[in-house]
């Protein structure tokens, strides 16, 4: 095994910069194109939203109807796109909120350790053992919630990992001199955290919020699959699929078509989470 | 045993959380019988001292927590049957299923993870698909699956875990094709990516240089000397990630209609059981907890200097 290719990777970097150009860009050219569909969607939309084609039922792609029609004769690619702008609402807005309460709970854990760590930390670790999405879906059922209710439930499941990547850069940060300095002559610890720590740790909090879109507009896919999520007549990409399973045999593309957006989007979060990481310091550490 | 006693106070927190959501719901734990047009409102009340629910929070609280303690986990609202063995009756499928789509995506993502490690090709390659397998949703791949695999080819069964009155071994393997495939490719797919992580991590250390100035073979380089270095961080992931495991045998279960634990949540849920519901959380949460004081040992086995730190 002494090829060349075999080795330690001593063009990582150089590589990872190369790739940083490309990937990246692909995926969020994607995920820029989504975002302005979903946007536009009520114009761009080939159908009226709650049209139905009471003829053409059940209808397989065609040119009437890219993405074929349901059970109603709604076609498909209207709600893919209307369901777009729920699915990615849901996405982004939680990811941002997952992100303000990792950001505070890892911040304050790791700035003031002791005894306030230890209590953050250990109803962190509470929170990453209960399985999230039998939790999220308990949740759920028992709450049965709105949208916007739904959105804080995603938050409230996926601020851990970015409570811990946070606290661990803050305390590293909380060690060197410059912040050293600023509680020698006196600065308030509120006005330290804020000026000091917070801006050092925005690269790692960015890439765990990249993630963490993917994986809400996951858990909301899989929530609206099982009838808990997004309530009918409302379309969101999982409760497309929420009947497509009985149908499968009979018109695939119901499935076929929600689930690859999903996919598309979640794998588009995922390629930008994983080029960026590396170019962040903590996530070499963790 | 210092980590058991640490697990303690997570139980409580995740008990109190779970006391909390039964009592959250409209009606409280009597919900189904409130849309029951033939349950009297007057034996709702009766019901409600009887079952002690007109007692304070605190003091319901640790009774329910004393019973379950004890092993009575209530009946569940679906068909009366005990919690305890209804959940029981369940384990061998959900065993059989994510045993054997684990040791199939341990054998995928131990070379991959490796060779993802010291070869560029082979990274760009792997990574591309490995970040493919963490975004899949896994209800919709398994329906993907079912449509190719199961329908159109009709190679493999669709659902279930075997077929109407067949005992053959073969049957059961061919029902169990799919789901593994899918639980699988989530569990390859993220476990390749933390070992290729762990791996370039130790790769980089300078006692890895030190053994390859010395003369040492790069086979021996990355499977002796890196490897073995790698692997207590990889097995600590592995088995930290047991939550997110759960979470796919859940989906994974309902999807292939395989009759495991998972399918139990998921039925419940549609039926609004919410003793079923709540018992097979706690447990879920245990059963992380105990993977992580697993995964401790298994480290401290793997691991030379952390046996003697203790």
């Amino acid at each position: 095994m002494s090829t060349p290719t075999i080795g330690p990777h001593a063009g990582r970097a150089v590589r990872s910069r190369s790739r940083l150009a490309r990937t990246p860009a692909t995926a969020a050219l994607f995920l820029g194109a989504l975002i302005l569909a979903a946007v536009l969607a009520p114009s761009l939309a080939p159908h009226a939203i709650d049209a139905l084609d009471l003829v053409n039922r059940r209808d397989a792609p065609s040119l009437a109807h890219w993405f074929g029609t349901d059970e109603l004769g709604r076609d498909v690619l209207t709600r893919v796109l209307l369901g777009a702008r729920v699915s990615l609402a849901i996405g982004l807005l939680s990811a941002l909120m997952s992100a303000a309460i990792g950001v505070t709970v890892g911040a304050v854990a790791g700035y003031a350790g002791r005894w306030t760590d230890d209590l953050l930390m250990r109803l962190t670790d509470a929170m990453l053992s209960v399985p999230r999405l039998p939790l999220l879906m308990l949740a759920a059922a028992v709450v049965q919630p709105s949208v916007p209710l739904l959105i804080l439930l995603v938050a409230a499941a996926g601020w851990m990992e970015t409570a811990r990547v946070v606290r661990a850069e803050v305390q590293s940060l909380a060690a060197r001199d410059f912040v050293q300095s600023a509680r020698a002559i006196g600065a308030h610890p509120a006005r330290v955290i804020v000026r000091h720590i917070l801006p050092g740790v925005v690269p790692a909090a960015t890439v765990a919020t990249t993630l963490a879109i993917g994986r809400g507009i996951l858990l909301e896919s899989t929530m609206s699959f099982f009838g808990v999520g997004v309530q009918p007549p409302t379309a969101s990409w999982g409760n497309m699929l929420y009947q497509a399973q009985t149908t499968m045999t009979t018109e695939p593309w119901l499935a076929i078509f929600p689930g690859a957006f999903i996919f598309a989007t979640v794998l588009a979060c995922n390629a930008v989470g994983d080029v960026i990481g590396p170019a962040v310091p903590s996530s070499r550490a963790s | 045993m210092r980590r058991v006693l640490q697990s303690v106070p997570l139980l409580v927190i995740i008990s109190l959380l779970m006391f909390a959501l039964l009592h959250l719901v409209p009606g409280g734990p009597l919900s189904a019988y409130l849309e029951n047009p033939n349950v009297r409102p007057e034996d709702i009340t009766r019901l409600r001292a009887a079952l002690g629910l007109d007692r304070s929070l605190g003091v319901q609280y640790l009774s329910w927590l004393g019973a379950f303690v004890r092993g009575d986990w209530g009946y569940s609202i679906a068909d009366g049957r005990p919690v305890l063995g209804r959940l029981v009756e369940r384990i061998p499928a959900t065993v059989e299923l994510v045993g054997a789509s684990s040791l199939l995506a341990l054998a995928v993502a131990l070379p991959a993870g490796i060779l993802a490690a010291v070869h560029r090709g082979f990274d760009r390659a792997s990574s591309v698909v490995a970040i493919a397998g963490i975004s899949l949703p896994v209800f919709w791949f398994g329906l993907v699956l079912q449509l190719v695999f199961a329908i159109t080819l009709g190679w493999f069964p669709s659902s279930g875990r075997a077929s109407f009155g067949s005992t053959g071994f073969a049957d059961r393997v061919a029902h169990l094709i799919l789901p593994v495939a899918v639980l699988a490719a989530v569990q390859a797919a993220a476990w390749s990516r933390y070992l290729r992580r762990a791996m370039i991590q130790v790769l980089a250390r300078p006692f890895i240089r030190a053994a390859r100035t010395r003369g040492i073979r790069e086979r021996d380089v990355v499977l002796r000397h890196a490897l073995p270095n790698a692997l207590a961080p990889f097995v600590t992931v592995v088995l930290l990630d047991a939550a997110m495991m759960a979470s796919g045998a859940v989906v994974t279960e309902s999807v292939f209609a395989w009759p495991g634990v998972g399918s139990l949540f998921t039925e419940a849920l549609v039926k609004r059981d919410y003793p079923v519901l709540m018992a097979l959380l706690l447990c879920g949460a245990i059963a992380v907890m105990a993977l992580n004081l697993v995964a401790d040992l298994a480290v401290r086995a793997i691991d030379p200097r952390i046996r003697e730190d203790a």
